[in-house]
């Protein structure tokens, strides 16, 4: 059996300690049982401690120091820059920075020095640990978490004589009274709570529509006339009387926003939905039934409108039937027709209401 | 302590220093030298998995750091105002004081913008941390004995991490975080019965109202925090009391714990890790633009930006969403149920609360009373390490579907076809992958034992003198053979006879037989491979003696 050669036995046992012999002497080894020499799964023990270059070699601990001492220094003078940044660069100022693009010249500036500072004490910190401060291993025996028997029996002793200096188990009444009254306390807390907001009532149900409402070009707030709404197009619209600086614009328009197409007769497949529309012109609540996002991605060869938030579409030409995602039922819609004027009004509110279902929509 | 009494003689001169003055009047108030005592130079294994914590808590410190600021400057007001600040696209719109507020912090703060991304970058690490952390948590079993409750801290974290985000990022009401909150408000009107009660009461009155930024406010900036800081307090509290895990390795046994001192190593490196954190997190806002609210636009209810995601951490949740097909039900007496949302919002906390649950699952199965403290190899336990993959496959593939319209704009992919292969591929992936996972672990398992029987492949081949080729192996060395055969493997649980010693028919819980059913899923042949018995290694040895 020449050299290593291994699926050698004899010497696999003995060689893995031939490994270790010269300089790991099972002597050396601090901890752990020595390894038994019929066992070979037995734990060896640590390892020696190795040295590093700097424990040895003052020289290049010295480099260490010099290197930890340089990283703290360049944090030193990228602080003095982050100081400097904020006063001489001003906040307006747009830089060219390859690969970057454009960007804020004072964010950059503030950002890469105030990095570099802090990066620099971090680098220099570790640097010390690894390289200066001893490497050298230490065992810390652990212990049970759980209390001996004796410390157990002798809380619950204690336990007993406190419980029964308090007498709860003897006092039944001082015992369900207090119990009652620690449970009803917190209902004040409840009660408090009510006036977060107020009752649903019907607030879900009605939205800024009624009858004979102008709708009016979400944009531009002109009245729509139907000759202005096109095969193909989408128009965004909202009730004429809903003003961009009223207080509750939001939650408003949050129910009442509009979207009007305007398909050829032939291709509207509901019926009722066509009797509902004007020439062709058909106009849905935008508000998705899912969630509330507006679904207003229009498909004009399709008909298909679809939600950016979970895609539900909807086909406008069946109703606002949903045909994929998420949304529970079609987008409602508002009965429209044209005025003496010749703009497009509604014929009252929603007969159900948009956006998302709950609980009482029914 | 009977310090107090005596004063102490340091120096040559035999007066204290004025360090040691101030450190004992702590002491004789605090008592900090028992502390220090415990503590000071407590022990600290040293691993790269054990970093991940680290990462988790440093973040957490930067974001409260950068927050703290942020709150110096930020209106939590929905009240509408014309802007006039100096960002020029804006000028003359009319947005709430909070996007008002937080176009300022970007435009006319100096600074603002960069603490501002350095907050929301950190939020993002932040979670990525707790992700990894657990990741490494779970699949090295160092969330059994006596570390479940450590589990539950760390699980809470994640869950109040997951919500303090979502309040955050909600904060600025621009457009995309309005849509968020759009989302939440039909989420809680799905609520049965409750439902309208409980957006009314938490908008304030109708969608969007004026309340929900100033009360999100007060959740993200103090309510979840306070909690947060409380639970990562007791958190760190029992890491030094329960002592860390190590691996296994020669010298390093269930019974102690083997590295460097807290004093000075882990304070330089810990200490040193904080700034090497904060540091490229700075970096990171100096050049890569977050969350650019600017270009959005202020949140209107009937406008939508696409492309509307959540933060990464919230992508399984909205892909969850997503997903679900439309499903609507009205039931007798003209109530809705919503089942296109129900059911992902029951899907949502299920997922997390399997988290929480697994460790006492496992100890359920196991029944072992001990207390654990040598990480296990994700190899060594191929049923949990699957169990974990199958977490993440489901939710990666949820995460996948709550970005399926980037994926189908950017791959020019139908996102009908994306959505289809998400609704399938989240009940069908997790399971190949359990499969696939456990069998890689064998594999992995019956590499060990090869490698302790017959020692490492090393590369060498060799012709003997009768022309075959072998390669050589090496022996390992007394450390990797301990090493490699230092993990425990369970025996499966059995039932035991039907019957007593009397031939009387014994009593079986049927909890007890599925137990019986899982602890064989585990621990039975075809979930682990026995590691080699010092027998085994014998008779190889012998066997190849003969040989020879």
């Amino acid at each position: 059996m020449s050299d290593r050669h291994h699926h050698n036995p004899a010497s696999q046992e003995t060689e893995p300690r031939k490994d270790v012999s010269d300089d790991h002497l099972p002597g050396e080894r601090r901890s752990g049982e020595l390894a038994v020499l019929d066992d070979p799964f037995a734990d060896p023990g640590l390892p020696p401690h190795e040295h590093r270059r700097q424990d040895i070699d003052e020289r290049a601990a010295k480099r260490s120091e010099r290197t930890v001492a340089l990283l703290f220094t360049v944090s030193m003078l990228a602080t003095i820059g982050f100081i400097v940044a904020y006063l001489a660069i001003p906040i307006d100022e747009i830089v060219y920075i390859f690969p970057i693009g454009h960007i804020s010249a004072l964010n950059f500036a503030l950002g890469t020095t105030l990095g570099l500072a802090l990066f620099c004490i971090g680098a220099g910190a570790i640097h010390w640990a690894r390289t200066l401060m001893s490497d050298e291993e230490r065992v810390e025996e652990r212990h049970a978490v759980a209390a001996t028997p004796e410390v157990k029996s002798h809380v619950l002793e204690e336990f007993r004589k406190g419980a029964e200096e308090s007498q709860i188990g003897r006092r039944k009444l001082v015992r369900n009274t207090m119990i009652g009254a620690l449970a009803l306390v917190p209902l004040s807390g409840l009660v408090l709570l009510r006036d977060l907001g107020p009752l649903p009532g019907d607030k879900l149900r009605k939205t800024a529509w009624r009858e004979g409402s102008l709708i009016v070009n979400e944009n531009t707030g002109q009245p729509l006339r139907p000759e202005d709404i096109t095969v193909g197009s989408l128009t965004q619209a909202m009730p004429s009387d809903l003003d961009h600086h009223d207080e509750d614009f939001h939650a408003q328009i949050a129910k009442a926003a509009v979207m009007l197409v305007r398909l050829e007769p032939e291709d509207i497949k509901d019926p009722r939905s066509a009797a509902w529309g004007h020439e062709g012109i058909l106009c849905f609540s935008k508000i998705c039934t899912h969630v509330g996002c507006p679904a207003t991605l229009y498909e004009q060869q399709t008909h298909h409108a679809l939600c950016p938030c979970h895609q539900s579409t909807f086909d406008l030409s069946d109703g606002a039937r949903v045909l994929f995602g998420p949304a529970g039922h079609p987008l409602p819609q508002l009965r429209i027709t044209v005025n003496d004027e010749g703009f497009l009004t509604a014929l009252g509110d929603f007969e159900e209401p948009p956006g998302p279902s709950f609980w009482e929509r029914g | 302590m009977s310090t107090a009494t005596e004063p102490r003689k340091s120096t040559a001169k035999g007066k204290a220093p004025a360090g040691e003055k101030v450190a004992d009047w702590a002491d004789g108030r605090l008592g900090i030298y028992s502390l220090a005592k415990a503590n000071m130079r407590k022990i600290f294994p040293d691993h790269w998995s054990f970093l991940l914590g680290e990462i988790c808590l440093f973040s957490f410190i930067i974001v409260i750091l950068t927050g703290v600021y942020l709150t110096l400057f930020f209106v939590p007001s929905m009240g509408e105002v014309e802007y006039t600040g100096s960002f020029g696209p804006m000028q003359g719109v009319m947005m709430s004081e909070a996007y008002a507020s937080t176009l300022d912090i970007s435009f006319d703060v100096r600074g603002g913008l960069l603490v501002r991304q350095i907050h929301h970058w950190s939020a993002l690490l932040f979670v990525v941390g707790i992700f990894m952390h657990m990741m490494r948590v779970f699949f090295t079993g160092a969330f059994r004995k006596p570390r479940e409750v450590n589990w539950i801290f760390g699980f809470l974290l994640l869950v109040l991490a997951l919500f303090t985000g979502l309040t955050g990022y909600s904060l600025p009401d621009d457009l995309l975080s309005g849509t968020g909150i759009r989302f939440m408000e039909g989420a809680i009107l799905a609520v049965p019965v409750l439902g309208t009660y409980l957006q009314m009461s938490i908008f304030g009155g109708e969608f969007p109202g004026h309340d929900i930024i100033p009360r999100f406010f007060v959740v993200h900036v103090l309510l979840l925090p306070g909690i947060m800081v409380g639970l990562v307090v007791a958190h760190l509290i029992l890491i030094v009391y329960h002592k860390h895990t190590h691996y296994a390795g020669p010298g390093r046994t269930n019974n102690n714990v083997v590295g460097m001192p807290f004093m000075p190593v882990y304070m330089a490196k810990a200490g040193g890790f904080f700034f090497l954190i904060f540091g490229v997190i700075t970096l990171i806002a100096a050049t890569v633009t977050i969350n650019p609210v600017w270009v959005l636009g202020p949140y209107r209810p009937d406008q939508i930006s696409t492309n509307a995601q959540p933060d990464w951490y919230l992508g399984f949740s909205e892909g969850l969403v997503r997903m679900m097909p439309g499903l609507e039900w009205v039931i007798p007496g003209g109530y809705t149920l919503n089942f296109g949302l129900l059911v992902p919002l029951a899907i949502f906390p299920s997922l997390l609360v399997a988290i929480a649950v697994y460790p006492f699952f496992e100890a359920w199965v196991t029944k072992d009373p001990r207390e654990h403290h040598i990480a296990e190899r994700p190899r060594n336990n191929p049923t949990r390490t699957a169990f974990g993959m199958a977490w993440l496959t489901a939710f990666a593939v949820a995460m996948l579907a709550g970005g399926n319209d980037v994926w189908a704009v950017n791959f020019h992919l139908s996102i009908n076809a994306i959505t289809w292969f998400c609704r399938i591929a989240f009940f069908v992936l997790p399971v190949l992958v359990f499969f696939a996972t456990r069998r890689i672990c064998l594999g992995l398992q019956r590499r060990d034992a090869e490698k302790v029987l017959h020692g490492r492949e090393s590369g060498i081949i060799k012709r003997l003198p009768h022309g075959e080729f072998i390669e050589v192996h090496e022996p390992l060395s007394q450390d990797r053979l301990y090493t490699l055969t230092a993990h425990e493997q369970h025996q499966p649980f059995e039932l035991g006879p039907d019957t007593d010693e009397n031939g009387v028919r014994r009593p079986v819980s049927p909890l007890e037989r599925v137990r019986a059913r899982i602890s064989k899923g585990y621990f039975g042949e075809q979930a682990q491979i026995p590691k080699p018995t010092r027998e085994e290694y014998r008779a190889i040895a012998e066997s190849h003696d003969e040989h020879h």
